[in-house]
């Protein structure tokens, strides 16, 4: 026991100051590097594949036909200063927040409901079931004929992207609460709405975290796809004002192919900070995992 | 005092219902120490259900002080097997849920629990989570979360499973000795036949499933106890020699094979008992 004393010093702080501390480490570490290291060689290959192609006199594929990453790169400098990019980064953005955060206030209450209720899940959970297999896109037309305006029936077609998966989860995650844990709450004299703040709700917070991190990234799969299809909404003078989605469709259009793959690494990026953003809050949200 | 008077559960409906419990009958007296021990998987984890109100009997009934259990209590208190701790609430939560979800963590309240974090050795440990416990210390976390409430029967279902031999003699020694400072009515299920010996007053053999008492032994050992003393003592060791013969025979029913150390000790000990 004292031994273990010694091992784990009681600072409640800890967590917190690791995370400053340890960030030129974090940046350097092995993983790190090994990350560095092999986008770089990615890229190498990549520009090697795209100028030469043809590899020992064969043609070589999907890179020969791609544009190399110098002149995707010179594409992405002209591009930085055109508000219509940045216009596109902002609107899908956008698009994706409104869908995600109508997902999960919806979501999060509803999945909460059918796991209190048999009663709510034998007379909701069938519907949910039969139009869970549609996707999300297949929606897109009607959604532009029930929605007033294109704008919301992108928002719509993303929340449904959304949704599914954060309810599912969140029914997933009260099924794994240990029912001794409510028996022992409910032995200690302690109200039904009292284990529902203190016991149901966070047991089911890591599976909300771990619902919103798969959501998120259905999200932007969801976004681009509606962009392309619904032609983007307003688009300005130039077109490009409809999202990182229709960027990448008018660029294949007016035939400015660096101009796709700047579009796509963008929604990589955008896609990445996203998770990363769902992430932080998820640990923010369970203390208790982080700490073993 | 529980009592219990023709208790049957079964599960499963109509035809197929499967009977755990048939025809059990038994009481724990107020202020002692009684153990039930039976053959794995024999139901004596439902019986604790069905004390602590979280099953109702399929008939019978249950008494909790001459009055019938109609659902969970606070008079009488759940120690799981494995831990049952909030795993989102550091320990001083943990502890101070009772009192807290009762609107009772005032002043006292307070001290109380900070008293018991101190009395298990985990007032250095309180801004922990469960996780970040050993599991010794996270049993004697759950055994303050349950005792802040002071029940007046504390049931525990094999409470220290699990636990490493060393660490789990010393949480019995330690458990027995909470218990003489101030008792209350224990109901102690386990497998572990010494550990049975060292706690009870009185010893509940359960058969095999469906459960109902084989035998009632009454082990008036002093207290307080050893575990060295009572592996000299002739008559603790006679005790636990009736217990094993008993145990071992439900549980060659339960399965073919039989229990192996159980019956090379009734051996050694028939052999022991021929050569004085």
């Amino acid at each position: 026991m004292t031994q273990q004393a010694a091992i784990i010093t009681p600072d409640s702080g800890r967590l917190l100051r690791f995370r400053t501390a340890a960030l030129p480490r974090l940046l350097f570490n092995r993983s790190s590097r090994r990350a560095i290291v092999s986008i770089l060689a990615a890229i190498a290959l990549w520009q090697l594949g795209a100028t030469s192609r043809e590899w020992l006199g064969w043609p070589v594929p999907v890179l020969g036909h791609v544009p190399a990453p110098d002149a995707v790169l010179v594409a992405w400098y002209h591009v930085l200063g055109d508000a219509g990019y940045w216009q596109s980064w902002y609107q899908s953005f956008l698009r994706v927040a409104m869908g995600f955060a109508a997902a999960t206030a919806i979501g999060v209450p509803f999945g909460l409901t059918l796991a209190m209720s048999p009663t709510c899940r034998g007379i909701v959970l069938p519907v949910f079931e039969l139009l869970r297999p549609i996707p999300p896109l297949a929606w897109v037309p009607a959604s532009i004929l029930f929605w007033p305006t294109q704008e919301l029936s992108i928002d719509f077609v993303i929340f449904l992207g959304a949704f599914y998966t954060i309810v599912l989860n969140v029914l997933g995650g009260a099924e794994t609460i240990d029912i001794r844990l409510v028996q022992a709450a409910r032995s200690m004299g302690a109200s039904r709405i009292n284990i529902f703040r203190r016991i149901i709700l966070p047991g089911v917070l890591p599976s909300i975290g771990a619902g919103m991190e798969v959501a998120i990234g259905i999200t932007w799969e969801v976004v681009v796809a509606a962009e392309m299809i619904s032609g983007g909404g307003s688009g300005g003078a130039s077109g490009a004002g409809g999202g990182l989605g229709f960027f990448i469709w008018n660029s294949y259009v007016g035939g400015s192919y660096p101009d796709i793959v700047v579009g796509m690494i963008s929604i990589g990026i955008a896609g990445y900070g996203s998770s990363a953003l769902v992430r932080l809050l998820q640990t923010r949200l369970t203390p208790w995992l982080e700490a073993r | 005092m529980i009592e219990l008077r023709h208790v049957s559960k079964s599960y499963g409906p109509g035809r197929f219902a499967r009977p755990v419990i048939e025809d059990c009958s038994f009481t724990v007296e107020a202020n002692h120490f009684t153990v039930m021990m039976g053959p794995s998987g024999s139901g004596k984890s439902t019986l604790i259900r069905l004390v602590a109100g979280f099953e109702k009997p399929s008939a019978g009934e249950i008494l909790v002080n001459d009055r019938p259990v109609t659902g969970p209590g606070q008079d009488r208190l759940v120690v799981f097997q494995e831990s049952a701790l909030f795993p989102w609430m550091t320990t001083r939560e943990n502890v101070q849920y009772g009192p807290r979800a009762r609107g009772e963590l005032t002043g006292t309240g307070r001290a109380r629990t900070d008293f018991l974090l101190e009395k298990v050795g985990l007032h250095a440990f309180r801004e922990r989570y469960p996780a970040q416990l050993s599991g010794g210390m996270q049993r004697r976390a759950e055994l303050a979360r349950a005792l802040v409430n002071n029940p007046a029967i504390m049931i525990l279902d094999e409470p220290f499973r699990g636990l490493d031999a060393l660490t789990k003699k010393m949480m019995i020694e330690y458990y027995a000795g909470l218990s003489a400072e101030s008792p209350r009515t224990n109901l102690f299920v386990t497998t572990d036949v010494d550990e049975a010996i060292f706690l009870a007053n009185r010893l509940l053999v359960m058969s095999h499933i469906p459960a109902r008492v084989r035998e009632v032994i009454e082990v008036d050992l002093p207290r307080p106890r050893s575990f060295t003393r009572i592996l000299l003592d002739g008559r603790a060791n006679a005790l636990k020699m009736a217990a094993l013969s008993l145990l071992h025979e439900e549980a060659m029913k339960a399965f073919g094979g039989g229990n192996i150390p159980a019956a090379d000790f009734i051996e050694a000990h028939r052999r022991r008992v021929a050569a004085m």
